[in-house]
């Protein structure tokens, strides 16, 4: 088996594994860790694929944003072991639909796509190209998403600040 | 490197293993060789570094009895911390305890790799080096809370707590204030930061405008609060929390906080060095020998790195710590709009002198040399009057 093919093995089953914990564990801490290992594991895939700047971003925001306030979160909550999982067997049926609908559709797009490959891996600087993407033809998007950001953090402060809401809202 | 050992492939060293297996063994190999002979040296000798310096900051003599002035010390703590008893509580979540130490030390290990130690020393040259540095940091904050809550100790949690909360707020003002290297040099690569720079002090980004010297000490007082160093070790407040989220630790997993806490701090003079004080860059044309050479880079690479290191015991020696709100203050009122002025100041500074302006550097470093000259004569005058012996005895 070539390296590449071992390497990307190993991190896929790092991946499904840690997210396999996070949805099944029934203690809520072991959840939020175990997505340590899948944010790794993606970070890992996006390194493989040589997206150096894709899998940067990866671990400086979902591990060190998300993660951390999850975990945040998660540690100030009541109750942490022993989630009691209140809908176990009502969606057995629906579930197993879905996920063969969902399923069925993703293999057949993964046989129609036709897929670009390149005989040697691409390794060369990606923050240049992504950058000059953002600022030319992606340009609308890339400030909607900074004005929707912008939205969501003066909104955070208005609900987190009482005396910043005014008379306009009780209490 | 992949030379050498496809050369010792094809002598039949490994005994015609495949290629495949020998890359990552020899990788693992080198790695652990790395780890254990400069990593593991390097940050007991900070460790004693840093006792010396803060004995002699408070009048006390610090340890000198472990080879000579007290050297070795680090390798006898060591040594005494492995042989104790690995206590892990009964009311303890034990996976997660017992892992929480070394994902602290991943993430600052993991830092080394793209740190240049010269123009040839550096593990991978990566092209998002500071990003990736600044972003694998995450690891060592998820370990702290990790410690935290699998301590089940109210202290414990806490200290995860506040230490989760310090780290997200800080990668902010530290990633804003080094935006501004990042515009002038066009690339994220430190081998790159460090070239655009030039061996004088005059060409270092310290001095290239003011507003990069700000950004230099908006980012020094980041990067402390979060490897939680005086003043901002509110994590680990002795007064409040016993030690933190360290506080059910012993044996050998305290002494995996120690190393990544120290050696956290000399990553963090590392990163100063490279990104404003030139890295390894010497005066060239005086020898062609590269090895004299790499030597010689390293050294001022290490003086450099130091320098911020012994800036940051100073310090902690000399500041109290201060509390969990003016912490926030700090970082949300000051150090993050400041940080923002500094990169809106930088883009305009290169907007009107795109080569950068030929007199800012010389007034600043003269600026610079004038402090630290009336610093000094300050400090000297107080001590002559003083007159203690023991800062003119330093053999004691």
């Amino acid at each position: 088996m070539p390296l590449e093919a071992l390497v990307f093995y190993l991190l896929a089953a790092l991946t499904i594994g840690s997210a396999l914990i996070v949805a099944g564990s029934h203690n809520l801490v072991y959840s939020a860790f175990a997505l340590l290992g899948t944010f790794m594991g993606v970070a890992g895939l996006y390194a493989l694929l040589a997206a150096d700047f894709v899998a940067v971003i990866q671990v400086m925001l979902y591990i060190g944003g998300i993660l951390v306030l999850i975990l945040f979160a998660v540690m100030l909550t009541h109750r942490i072991a022993d989630v009691e999982v209140s809908n176990r067997t009502v969606g057995r049926i629906p579930a197993a639909l879905i996920l063969g609908v969902v399923g069925t559709v993703m293999g057949v797009c993964i046989e129609a796509a036709e897929w670009v490959q390149h005989a040697e891996p691409v390794v060369e600087p990606t923050t240049l190209g992504i950058g000059e993407a953002f600022l030319g033809p992606y340009i609308l998007p890339f400030e909607l998403a900074s004005v929707v950001l912008l939205v969501a953090l003066i909104g955070a402060v208005v609900v987190s600040r009482k005396e910043l809401r005014g008379p306009m809202v009780d209490g | 490197m992949q030379s050498f050992i496809d050369g010792l492939i094809a002598s039949g060293v490994f005994g015609g293993l495949p290629a495949e297996a020998v890359y990552p063994a020899m990788m693992f190999l080198f790695a652990s060789l790395v780890v254990f002979g400069f990593v593991l040296p390097l940050v007991t000798i900070t460790i004693w570094l840093e006792r010396r310096v803060w004995s002699r900051i408070q009048s006390r003599v610090g340890p000198n009895r472990v080879g000579p002035q007290g050297v070795l010390q680090g390798l006898a703590d060591g040594v005494k911390n492995i042989l104790k008893e690995d206590v892990v509580p009964d009311a303890a979540d034990r996976p997660l305890f017992v892992f929480a130490p070394y994902l602290l030390v991943w993430g600052f290990l993991a830092t080394f790799v793209v740190i240049p130690f010269s123009s040839a020393l550096v593990v991978a040259d990566l092209n998002v080096g500071i990003l990736y540095i600044t972003a694998i940091v995450a690891l060592s904050a998820v370990g702290v809370l990790m410690a935290g809550w699998a301590s089940n100790n109210k202290w414990s949690l806490l200290g995860g707590i506040r230490s989760a909360a310090q780290v997200v707020s800080y990668e902010i003002p530290a990633g804003l204030a080094l935006l501004p290297v990042v515009l002038l040099t066009g690339t994220l690569s430190t081998q790159g930061i460090i070239q655009a720079q030039g061996w004088a002090p005059w060409d270092w980004f310290l001095f290239h405008s003011p507003f990069t010297f700000i950004a230099a000490f908006a980012f020094y007082i980041s990067a402390l609060a979060e490897t939680n160093r005086t003043p901002f070790d509110i994590p680990e407040a002795e007064s409040e929390l016993v030690a933190g989220f360290a506080t059910e630790y012993s044996g050998f997993r305290f002494a995996l906080f120690f190393l990544a806490e120290w050696g956290s701090l000399y990553v963090t003079g590392a990163i100063m060095a490279v990104l404003f004080l030139g890295g390894w860059q010497v005066p060239t044309g005086w020898t062609n020998n590269t090895v004299v050479l790499n030597i010689v880079q390293l050294a001022v690479f290490f003086l450099k790195a130091y320098f911020w290191v012994f800036l940051a015991m100073w310090i902690r020696a000399t500041l109290p710590r201060i509390r969990v709100d003016q912490m926030m203050s700090l970082c949300w009122k000051y150090l993050v709009p400041l940080g923002f002025v500094n990169l809106v100041g930088t883009a305009v500074w290169m907007v009107i002198w795109p080569e950068g302006n030929p007199f800012v550097p010389y007034l600043m470093v003269i600026g610079t040399l004038a402090l630290v000259v009336i610093f000094f004569r300050r400090v000297l005058y107080h001590l002559r009057r003083a007159k203690p012996e023991l800062y003119f005895n330093p053999a004691i």
